[in-house]
């Protein structure tokens, strides 16, 4: 079943067009990372999902239309938007008395069990904590909540390398746990990458790229060229082609891995790498593409 | 509902060994409003500290207390029962402004704090709708302020009395005289239909108009709420010299059934025998709920829309 479809999705600010008719389809149990350029529309894409935004199109939200419906799909699903959007007033039991108070699926027991893991005191605001750990609070809270769709838009934005990594491992801990469909943008292509089964490359509001990580690794390898078959290599039509310390790094769609292994040494792109590949071909910009 | 993918929702949700127990609108609510009183802690603390405040001056001033009454005795029994609820009437009328200050800034970032610390995305990403959202906040104003209000006034005015009781029966003067010119459970139901009938629910539209203007404006919010009216008052005066609509506001929201008095402000004794039958008479009273509900449906409405700023 698929968790979230849109055919047509749009939305226009003014003149400026953040998403430009996108098709996408989410099915249960996937990892989708969704990645683009600084306003490629990732973020105008998720609000629209998680019901912050209208839109023009279809979409459905676990059979539900987000815009309208969206207390009733946060039932179901939740979202982390920002690291910052914790308020600094509260505290930390009255956040785990208040989604006790107010969400069904919301399981007390788990978030303090995450949160004692931590040096996050019970009796601390929000303001007094340091953003890791705020992050971090928001993280056991959103985790505690028996959610079938998880929506992350840049949830380590301005985190510390400890805490990005302690920030996904607990993700996909939690992913292996039970079933639970995640979607995140983020730039930091890297070190998602190992997390997701999916990734879609958003360009101006558009979809420039779609495949999951299984197909990647079949159908796209790189190849760092012996100069001396540079020629014979760029007669297979690489995607992609760069330098990298004095070898020609080329990309490959859907060549015989046997093959390329004649022309240098094989392996399969990073996401990051074919993202500025995919991104370049179209004449884009990736400068979003930050490691 | 009966399509393909909804009925595989269905099935699945209640496949589930752990389905989520239902919580009732009204719980959220009541959370809701709790969060409120979390946030905003002036609404229970102001009255408080004033009443604190208050009441330290009046035990200082308890000194003179047998002082004032002998000489109140002289006077006209008129008179002297001025002079001895005085401290009283200023007592309530203190709290009903520090209140009418509490609400008023309360409603002006209600909507419009929770959008400039981006909070409301965290607040959007749980299952409480933006009808929830807004009743709970505005509960405070209406309901929660007053009932504060009055349940503050009527404890420190019983303080008050039971403190000059004893200063009273101390200097051998007459303590039952003392509780019929304040007689305290009758000032009491007069203060529950002026705070909570008055204050809070007369004054509705204008908390919805300021909630309105918390979930509308990106800057300012004080100002884009006092504006409109002052622009159009001034507006009217300029085209065509009179000043109806300034006058009407003033008519509806300082003369209404429960004032208390037009005139000589918080007299105990100046309300009729069934201030709430005038109350619930008066067609004002529903065309200012029908007003204030109009403005709740826009700060709903707005606040879908609005995104942090």
């Amino acid at each position: 079943m698929a968790y979230i479809e849109a055919r047509g999705l749009r939305k226009t600010y003014g003149a400026t067009v953040a998403l430009d008719g996108i098709d996408l389809d989410v099915q249960e149990g996937r990892i989708l990372g969704l990645i683009g350029p600084n306003g490629a529309g990732k973020t105008t894409a998720l609000n629209a999902i998680v019901g912050l935004t209208s839109y023009e199109g279809e979409l459905r939200v676990l059979g539900r239309d987000p815009w309208t419906d969206r207390a009733r799909l946060m039932r179901d699903a939740t979202f982390i938007a920002d690291v910052a959007v914790l308020p600094r007033w509260i505290r930390v039991s009255q956040a785990l008395d208040y989604l006790a108070g107010v969400h069904p699926g919301f399981d007390r027991a788990k978030a303090e069990g995450f949160l004692a893991k931590t040096s996050i005191r019970p009796a601390s605001r929000v303001r007094e904590l340091s953003k890791g750990m705020v992050t971090q609070l928001h993280l056991a809270l959103v985790m505690a909540i028996d959610a079938r769709l998880l929506v992350l838009d840049e949830p380590t934005l301005g985190l510390d390398l400890l805490f990005r990594k302690q920030f996904y491992d607990s993700l996909l801990s939690d992913y292996f746990e039970r079933s639970r469909t995640v979607v995140v943008a983020t730039h930091q292509v890297d070190e998602v990458q190992h997390v997701l089964t999916d990734i879609v490359f958003l360009d101006r509001g558009r979809i420039v790229f779609r495949r999951s990580m299984e197909e990647i690794e079949e159908r796209f390898h790189e190849v760092a060229v012996h100069p001396d078959r540079i020629a014979a290599a760029r007669a297979l039509h690489p995607v992609h082609e760069r330098q990298s310390v004095g070898r020609g790094i080329l990309l490959f769609e859907g060549q015989d891995r046997e093959r390329l292994a004649a022309l240098g040494d094989v392996r399969t792109p990073s996401v990051a790498d074919l993202f500025v590949a995919i991104l370049s071909s179209r004449g884009g910009q990736p400068q979003g593409a930050a490691r | 509902m009966s399509t393909p993918s909804n009925v595989l929702a269905d099935l699945q949700s209640r496949s589930e060994a752990m389905a989520p127990a239902e919580i009732s609108p009204l719980r959220r609510l009541v959370w809701s409003v709790r969060r409120e009183l979390w946030e905003n802690r002036s609404i229970y603390l102001a009255p408080l500290a004033v009443a604190a405040l208050f009441l330290a001056g009046f035990l200082v001033a308890l000194v003179r207390l047998p002082h004032t009454v002998r000489a109140a005795s002289a006077l006209g029994p008129i008179q002297r029962q001025a002079a001895i609820e005085q401290p009283y009437v200023i007592a309530a009328i203190m709290l009903m402004a520090i209140a009418m200050l509490v609400a008023v800034f309360y409603c002006v970032d209600a909507l419009y704090g929770e959008r400039r610390d981006r909070s409301t995305l965290f607040w959007k990403s749980l299952p409480v709708s933006d009808w929830t959202t807004v009743l709970s906040k505005a509960s405070i104003p209406i309901l929660v302020l007053p009932l504060v209000t009055f349940a503050v006034t009527v404890v420190t005015q019983f303080v008050m009395l039971l403190a000059s009781s004893a200063v009273l029966a101390a200097s051998g003067l007459s303590v039952r005289t003392l509780w019929s010119d304040v007689p305290f459970f009758e000032i009491s139901g007069i203060h529950l239909s002026h705070i909570v009938g008055f204050h809070g629910i007369w004054w509705a539209p204008i908390y919805g108009w300021l909630l309105l203007v918390s979930a509308w404006a990106k800057r300012a919010p004080f100002l884009w709420a006092t504006l409109p009216p002052v622009a159009i008052g001034a507006a009217e005066r300029i085209a065509f010299g009179t000043s109806h609509f300034s006058s009407f506001l003033q008519n509806h929201f300082l003369g209404g059934p429960i004032t208390g008095g037009s005139d000589s402000g918080m007299s105990m004794d100046m309300l009729g025998e069934d201030p709430w039958g005038w109350f619930l008479l008066d067609p004002g009273l529903y065309v200012g709920l029908a007003v204030t509900a109009a403005f709740l449906l826009a700060a709903v409405w707005l606040r879908r829309w609005r995104g942090p700023i």
